[in-house]
């Protein structure tokens, strides 16, 4: 049998194992749920909703409003032309957001889904150490991260700028890429790999015929995730930049500090949408694969 | 599942392990470090030991900020939570859960500065709400809603929701809601039989919502900087201070301390928790991250 129909089989075999015994439950739920739930709840749920997307609304709609402030004075697309034509410092900093993203959460990925594959299959003596280190930047406040590797980065002498924002983010990336391979790999029995072994497969073959191809789901959530909250982030950069290197949070950050251009309105439309139409089809490829 | 005892293991977690151990702990253990020493002539440290900067820590100005800074933080956590547990309800009981999930989801993907510039936007003298009012003749000179703890727990409460409303849904999507017919036919009222038999049994959501709405809010430096004002300063603000403008390291790391400690003592009693039966580990995690990650960080 060949490492393809072996993982083929894997494949089938592992969402049956997880659906066994539960359509009885499920269908049971599924008859309470159809009882709606109450309208109080429902009224909670869409009064949320509303409070979630007022903001966006109001940006949206100042993003066509010909002159700033707070009173509607004609509709415009002044502000979409300025941010192509005339925001060449915006998309520097744009740049700089996407190559420190990528960059970041390559080695996130990398790093993070090596030590899953370790953690979960191997003993080793300091696997509860890498544990608790890949749990606890996720729980530590922002701002405690962002000083430490401040005073870390002056103590070393590393001068700040692209770089020390590039290791910032991969540090807080790590953590999130190692969870959601773990979380993958714990699915699998570790026969699979028991069994690629056994039949003649190398340490390293195993790794890239069995291993990675069947964690890929988590792999790719966790690089997407990775890649979500460099660009977000804005505590830990604002912390470890240097001068010259700004990534789009803090350009936003300075613009409201020092004087807001309605071409912010203009931007955060454009990045929403922006948002919106990468995520949704990579969200059903990942479904798509996770499914097969 | 257990692990197999192979040589292999360790060159796997290696790299990760260093990696963490030099960006991570070690900054980590040099805060420590320096929250012991003098600070130096011109910012830094002197290689001296000192407990100054803990003896700062009485200082009323900080007691003052650490006061607001726990008020303003257990009133917004009390706050999401109260909003999304009828949320995460709504949504676990539905037949669009997918929908429902999706539109929660969405707002959250917008850049985490550009949701507090859209509040900026709102509240602001020449905002939404002050260009209605005036537009209307209700008033003629804008009223200050921005630069006070009101705007500075909305926009808190804004930004931490989803945190709390998408662990509350997973967990009370898995319990069995024929539980509550059960206690209603056996004589329970409609709010009791939710307290008394569906909290206990989401309880682990709860915890997970509490934890990761209460430390992040804790430690929140952005929102309170940008809607706040110096009235509305919280202690990340302060370490901040600390840090860039009057460069006392050491009195910025023993203020990180506390912030610390009290998210450490958060976590000890979340890790307490999923030791119960019931909650597994890896689900615990799992949940901590799905709420982390599907709010798209701005931790």
């Amino acid at each position: 049998m060949s490492d393809e129909t072996l993982l083929a089989e894997r494949r089938n075999g592992a969402p049956l194992r997880a659906k066994t015994g539960r359509s009885g439950l499920e269908s049971r739920q599924r008859h309470a749920k159809a009882r709606a739930a109450s309208s109080f709840s429902g009224f909670a749920y869409w009064a949320t909703i509303v409070f979630f997307f007022m903001p966006l609304v109001v940006l949206l709609v100042a993003s066509f409003d010909k002159e700033k402030g707070g009173e509607w004075s004609g509709f415009s697309f002044i502000w979409y032309v300025k941010l192509f034509t005339e925001s060449g410092e915006l998309w520097r900093a744009f740049g700089n957001s996407a190559l420190i993203a990528f960059a970041s959460a390559l080695t996130a990925t990398v790093l993070g889904t090596l030590a899953a594959i370790g953690v979960t299959w191997y003993k080793f003596p300091f696997r509860g150490y890498v544990r608790t280190l890949n749990f606890l930047p996720m729980i530590l406040p922002e701002i405690v991260i962002g000083i430490s590797l401040l005073v870390f980065f002056a103590g070393v002498g590393l001068k700040l700028g692209l770089v020390s924002i590039y290791i910032a983010h991969a540090t807080f990336n790590l953590p999130f890429v190692f969870l959601m391979v773990s979380a993958r790999l714990d699915e699998f029995d570790y026969s699979v790999i028991e069994a690629a072994r056994d039949l003649g497969a190398s340490e390293f073959q195993t790794l890239m015929k069995v291993i990675v191809p069947m964690s890929m789901p988590g792999i790719a959530s966790g690089f997407l995730t990775a890649v979500t909250l460099s660009l977000e982030d804005f505590v830990i950069t604002f912390f470890v930049t240097g001068p010259g290197a700004t990534t789009l949070p803090l350009f936003v950050y300075s613009a409201i500090r020092f004087g807001v251009s309605p071409v912010i309105n203009a931007l955060s439309v454009v990045m929403v949408a922006g948002t919106v139409a990468l995520i949704l089809p990579l969200r059903n490829y990942l479904k798509y694969i996770a499914a097969k | 599942m257990t692990a197999r005892p192979t040589k292999g293991g360790a060159l796997y977690a290696l790299p990760n392990a260093l990696w963490l151990t030099f960006f991570f702990l070690a900054p980590l253990l040099i805060i420590v470090a320096y929250s012991f020493m003098k600070k130096g002539l011109y910012g830094g440290v002197e290689n001296e030991f000192s407990l100054r900067a803990y003896a700062l820590l009485a200082n009323a100005g900080i007691v003052k900020v650490a006061f607001r800074t726990l008020l303003v933080a257990l009133a917004a956590t009390a706050l999401t939570i109260l909003i999304a547990l009828p949320v995460g309800y709504n949504m676990a009981r539905s037949k669009n859960q997918t929908l429902k999930l999706f539109l929660v989801i969405v707002p959250f993907w917008t850049n985490f500065l550009i949701r507090i510039y859209a509040w900026i936007a709102i509240l602001g003298n020449e905002g939404t709400i002050n260009g209605f009012l005036r537009s209307v003749g209700l008033i003629s000179d804008p009223i200050h809603l921005m630069y006070n703890q009101g705007a500075v727990i909305l926009v808190l409460v804004y930004m931490y929701l989803p945190y709390a409303v998408l662990p509350l849904f997973s967990t009370m999507d898995k319990f069995d809601f024929i539980l509550l017919d059960a206690a209603r036919d056996l004589g329970a009222g409609k709010l009791e039989s939710i307290v008394k038999v569906m909290l206990p049994n989401v309880r682990s959501g709860l915890v997970t919502a509490v934890l990761f709405t209460f430390i992040p809010i804790f430690g929140a430096y952005a929102v309170p900087l940008l809607v706040g004002g110096k009235d509305g300063y919280m202690l990340g603000n302060v370490i901040a201070d600390q840090v860039m403008k009057v460069r006392d390291w050491p009195f910025a790391s023993s203020i990180s301390m506390v912030v610390t400690f009290v998210s450490t003592i958060g976590v000890l009693l979340f890790l307490a928790r999923q030791k119960r039966p019931g909650v597994s580990k890896e689900q615990a995690a799992a949940l901590a991250a799905e709420a982390a990650v599907a709010a798209g960080g701005g931790r």
